[in-house]
Formats: C-alpha cells, sequence, structure tokens
C-alpha cells in the first residue's frame, strides 16, 4: 500500500515500507530471537549433560530416561494430571451454570460479576497465601467447624499428601472460576434471542435448550476457554510456591516448579531443560489440534 | 402489534401461572414476573451463595490483620475482631521480616511501583506501534513474525527463561531493573500487539486513505490520527499491564538481584519464611497491601477490565 514511490530506478526492495520495519525490529527480534530462537536452543541443550553452565557434550536422551526415573517429577506430572482434570471439568461446569445463572436477566448483574471477577484481579501468591491460611488446620476452617462441636471433623489438605493437590485446586478455581463465567457469559449473549423464543415455543423445557441447543451453538467459546484454561494450567507454578511449597514432602511438586529449582537452585541445568521440553511438549498436544481446527482444515467444515 | 401479542399468548400457554395477570394492550418486553417465585428464589439464592463464598476469603483476610495475636489464637476465623488493632498493618508495611532484610513490603513495594510503570509504558509503546505497522503498514513477512509471536505466547515461560538469562547476561544487564522491564515487554508484547493490531484494523480505512494522500507519513499518522482515537484501547492495554506485571512472581524471582524484588516476591518470603513466630496477622495485612493495587485498578476500571481481561483471553 505504501511502496510505490515515484521517481526513476526501480526502489529498494529492503527500503519500501522502511517505517514499518523498523517499528517492527523488536517484535522481529522478539518472535525469532527469543521465542523461536529460545525454544530450539533450550530443546538442543536437553540433549546436553550441562550443569553448572550450559554446555554442548550431548548424552543423547540421558536426561530425559533421568527425569522420568525421578520420583519427584513423576509426582508433579501426575499432579498436573490431576489439578489440570479436575480445574478444566470444574471451571468449565462451574462457569457455565454461573454464566447461564446470570443470564436469566437478574438484577445486579454487575454487583455479581465484580464480586465473582474480582480474585481474577489478584496474584497467585495472594490467592495462595490466603487459602493457606484458610486451610490452616490449627486456626481455619477445621478449626471452626471442630469448635462448632463436630469435634472429629478434618478437613486439612494442605498438610496431607494424600489430598494437597485438591488444596491448591480450591484455591485455583475460587481465583479462576469467575474469568470463566465471564468468557461463558459473553458466549450466551451471542446467542440469538430468537432461539430462545423457539424453544419456548416449542415447549421444550430450559435445561433441554442449554444441553441441546445453546451448547452446541457455543462450540468456539468452550474451545477458547478450554485452551485458555489449559495453557494456565501448564504454566501452574506460583500458587504452589505460595501456598504449599511443593510440601509436604514432595507431594504438591508441579513440573514449573521442577525445572525452576532445576535451573536456578539444584544447578543441573540439563535437568531442567529437559523438564521444560516435556512442558512444552505438553502444550503442544494441546494446541496444535485447536489451531488446526481453528484455523486450518477444520474451517471448510465450520 | 398483533403478531406481538399472539405470540406472547403462545408462550405463555406453557406458563399458565401467569395467565391470570396477562395485559390486553401492547406488551412490551418480557411479561413482569411476580419477585418472589420460585424460580428466583433458586436463582437469587444460589447467586448469593457463591458470592459469598467469593467474598469469605477477602473478608477473612480483613478480619484476621486487623486482630491481635492472642485474639487469634483464641478465637475462630470468621468471627469480626473484638479489639482493632492496626499494627499489623504497620509491621507489615515497614517492619516484617523476609530473612534477608527487615523493611517490610514498602521495599517491596516501591521496587514493584519501579518495575510496572517503565514497563507499562514501554510494553505498550512497542506493541501499540507494532500493531499499528501490522494493521496499516504491512510488509512481506509481517504475518509470518506474527504468528510466529502468537503461537510463542502459548509456550511455556520457563522453555525460554534460560535463554533470556543468557541474552541479558551477555548485554550485562541481567539481575537489574532494565533487564526485568525487557522481559516484561517481551512476554507482554505477543498480546499487546493482537489487541492493537485488531484495534486499529477495525478503524475506518479511508482516514488512513486521507491521511496518506495528504502526505502523512508513518510517524505522523501513528501520532496524529491513530493515537488519539484509540484512547479506550490503550487504558484497556494499561490494566492489563499493570495488573499482571504487578502480580508476577517468576520473572521477578529469576530476572532480578534481592535488593529489587518485586512486592509478590517480598511477600512470599515474609509470609513463607521459616524462622520466628508465625504472625497470621502480619502476613494477611501484608497479602491484603500486595493485593490492593490490582483490585483497586480493577474496581476503578470495572468494565473495561472485564473488556481487557475477555480481549486478553480469548484472542491471547
Amino acid at each position: 500500500m505504501a511502496g510505490y514511490t515515484q521517481g526513476s530506478g526501480r526502489p529498494n526492495q529492503w527500503l519500501r515500507n522502511l517505517n514499518a520495519k523498523i517499528a517492527s525490529v523488536p517484535m522481529i527480534l522478539t518472535a525469532v530471537v527469543i521465542f523461536l530462537g529460545g525454544t530450539i536452543w533450550t530443546v538442543v541443550y536437553s540433549f546436553t549433560n550441562s550443569k553448572l553452565l550450559p554446555r554442548l557434550s550431548f548424552v543423547g536422551l540421558d536426561q530425559y530416561e533421568r527425569l522420568w526415573d525421578a520420583p519427584r517429577w513423576l509426582v508433579s506430572v501426575q499432579n498436573l494430571a490431576i489439578y489440570g482434570i479436575f480445574s478444566l471439568i470444574f471451571s468449565l461446569v462451574i462457569g457455565f451454570v454461573l454464566a447461564a445463572l446470570m443470564d436469566q436477566k437478574i438484577r445486579f448483574e454487575n454487583t455479581f460479576r465484580t464480586i465473582m471477577l474480582y480474585p481474577f484481579a489478584l496474584s497467585f501468591i495472594v490467592t495462595g497465601l490466603v487459602w493457606q491460611w484458610l486451610l490452616n488446620p490449627e486456626f481455619g476452617i477445621q478449626s471452626v467447624v471442630r469448635s462448632a462441636g463436630w469435634e472429629s471433623f478434618t478437613f486439612d489438605p494442605l498438610y496431607n499428601a494424600d489430598i494437597v493437590i485438591y488444596g491448591i485446586l480450591i484455591a485455583a478455581l475460587w481465583q479462576g472460576t469467575g474469568l470463566v463465567m465471564c468468557l461463558m457469559l459473553a458466549g450466551l449473549r451471542g446467542i440469538d434471542e430468537d432461539i430462545w423464543k423457539a424453544a419456548r415455543v416449542d415447549g421444550i423445557p430450559m435445561w433441554k435448550t442449554y444441553i441441546f441447543v445453546v451448547i452446541p451453538m457455543m462450540r468456539g467459546v468452550f474451545i477458547t476457554t478450554l485452551v485458555i484454561i489449559a495453557s494456565g494450567i501448564v504454566k501452574v507454578y506460583d500458587l504452589v510456591v505460595a501456598q504449599t511449597s511443593g510440601g509436604p514432602g514432595i507431594a504438591s511438586e508441579v513440573p514449573a516448579k521442577y525445572v525452576y529449582d532445576y535451573m536456578f537452585q539444584a544447578q543441573n541445568l540439563g535437568q531442567g531443560f529437559a523438564a521444560s521440553t516435556m512442558m512444552l511438549i505438553t502444550v503442544a498436544i494441546i494446541i496444535v489440534p485447536w489451531a488446526y481446527l481453528e484455523f486450518g482444515g477444520g474451517r471448510k467444515h465450520v | 402489534m398483533s403478531d406481538i401479542v399472539a405470540f406472547n399468548s403462545v408462550a405463555d400457554e406453557a406458563a399458565p401461572q401467569a395467565q391470570a395477570d396477562r395485559v390486553i394492550a401492547g406488551p412490551r418486553g418480557r411479561k413482569p414476573r411476580r419477585a418472589l417465585s420460585g424460580r428466583n428464589i433458586m436463582i437469587y439464592g444460589t447467586l448469593i451463595v457463591v458470592a459469598l463464598y467469593y467474598l469469605l476469603p477477602l473478608y477473612v483476610m480483613v478480619m484476621t490483620s486487623l486482630k491481635g495475636m492472642p485474639e487469634i489464637r483464641l478465637g475462630n476465623i470468621f468471627a469480626p475482631p473484638v479489639e482493632i488493632t492496626f499494627e499489623p498493618w504497620a509491621k507489615a508495611w515497614a517492619s516484617a521480616c523476609t530473612g534477608l532484610n527487615c523493611d517490610g513490603l514498602s521495599r517491596g513495594f516501591w521496587n514493584s511501583v519501579r518495575i510496572t510503570v517503565p514497563s507499562t509504558i514501554v510494553s505498550i509503546a512497542i506493541a501499540s506501534v507494532n500493531g499499528y505497522a501490522l494493521a496499516n503498514w504491512r510488509f512481506k513477512g509481517a504475518e509470518l513474525f506474527f504468528t510466529i509471536l502468537i503461537v510463542g505466547a502459548f509456550i511455556p515461560y520457563q522453555v525460554m527463561i534460560y535463554p533470556i538469562v543468557i541474552v541479558l547476561r551477555e548485554m550485562g544487564i541481567y539481575g537489574t531493573l532494565t533487564g526485568l522491564i525487557i522481559v516484561h515487554t517481551i512476554f507482554g508484547m505477543p498480546i499487546l500487539t493482537l489487541l492493537f493490531r485488531n484495534y486499529f484494523a477495525g478503524l475506518p480505512e479511508e482516514l488512513f486513505k486521507a491521511a496518506r494522500v495528504d502526505g502523512a507519513g508513518f510517524w505522523t499518522i501513528y501520532f496524529r490520527i491513530m493515537l488519539p482515537m484509540s484512547l479506550p484501547i490503550f487504558v484497556v492495554a494499561m490494566i492489563l499491564q499493570v495488573t499482571g506485571i504487578w502480580n508476577d512472581f517468576l520473572f521477578g524471582v529469576v530476572f532480578t538481584r534481592p535488593e529489587y524484588y518485586p512486592m509478590t516476591v517480598q511477600l512470599n518470603n515474609i509470609v513463607n519464611s521459616v524462622q520466628g513466630v508465625k504472625e497470621y496477622n502480619v502476613n494477611m495485612a501484608a497479602t491484603i497491601l500486595t493485593g490492593a493495587v490490582p483490585l483497586f485498578v480493577y474496581f476503578v476500571s470495572g468494565r473495561l477490565f472485564v473488556r481487557g481481561i475477555a480481549a486478553g483471553a480469548v484472542k491471547g
């Protein structure tokens, strides 16, 4: 659009649109050097036995074998799986139900939305610390219920290795469901009012309309929300650091924390690189099919 | 009009309780409902319970922070304080210990301000010009770089952290505030660029063309036409960045030295430091203080926050 310069001779290809190119230098550097280059660099170095400093002495898949032999990594992956599956299910279900309730032309909609979304403005550190306090067995919810008369009541997820990940899940859901609700509400508002009228004329009960008509129509919103939640799940780090520091023992470790600890504390870079490459693969498994459906071959069918 | 009346009466057949009070002459909007129908009780009841659940942690935080330690040891966390004290707040701000220092949160607060303000400005400045170039001055390869950038937004930070450490170390700014500002600019870029690109692409093209005909160049159009027309999107971007950067923990830990730790890191170090007796009231006061800035932004910005988040979330 801007490249047509008048005057003699062919304009230099590189000088066309020069200002736009200069303005895009930070983006190009970020995209190529950091995002692309950095990722490739990490993947390559995950095949080396770098310890304190990165060294190019390749050891094949050694780091990965060591990784998948490490109990701490296995616990991390298992935790991430439990946390991931449950937070996907719960945040989608709770988010949708809340959005459906909010969509009933209620009063005080803004107040309710403000209340449900405010945790999302808080950091994971703040979230983790609040819930650490609420779930404190000596003073928190457990002690309150006990002093109300139910002496044997036990609710100490943060101190019980078997269920600690659910304690983190509670905090994560508190923080994140408001956002899901907002996205779903936007999706519901996008549904044509005539659909509802038609369903009412046909005498279809409301819950049936939701399940068989509205939800299938909101496919796009659901998929987008799913991708957002899923890519957030893989990154979960600060919440665990604040709430449990990975404890008790290693019971609430997650992959992102494993990477950080091995890179910056245990000074075992190779392990950190291998673990982060596994994280990358996990994200790729989630993103690639979605990107394909959204931008690739799927478009023709939708 | 008669069609609408007919339609309404058909619809009402399914809801017999409303038969009696149907208005014949041109009803507008939905039929009025009784305020205390079973349906309403269920909806509002559920929403109120949910709202209480969401508010509970905030309530407990505030209550705990206003109590003295003896009262916390005796009473339950939901009870309001018998004797209100602001000492925990003062201590959290000025003299709580992290194991490294005993300056309280104030140090972290000012660090966070020194990180957030320049990071927000730099990242928005760069991303807005970027988005503008992508929307109006497309050049060969621009889309490719942009695609890499957007795909990169999904890559876990852990994958790219170490290469960035090396780059910053080579530049001699690893551990400094400058380094951290660059990191925030890098990781804010995908979503902000997308935000601005979409916004500028949505502006009427005639404006741009007219300016071109009048001989305005790249920067003139940006500063004289695009910028003044896009204040709302700048506000949205600012909200997104201020809350995002203020709440960041990982980059603060990785890319700065302890004397530059942002507030979130300082908070975590205060609360989770092992030595000494746990002072829960001070911890909670510190937690509220750290959450106060993004909460303030959230409550002041209202709908724009939702818009920013939705833009960030849906497109990102």
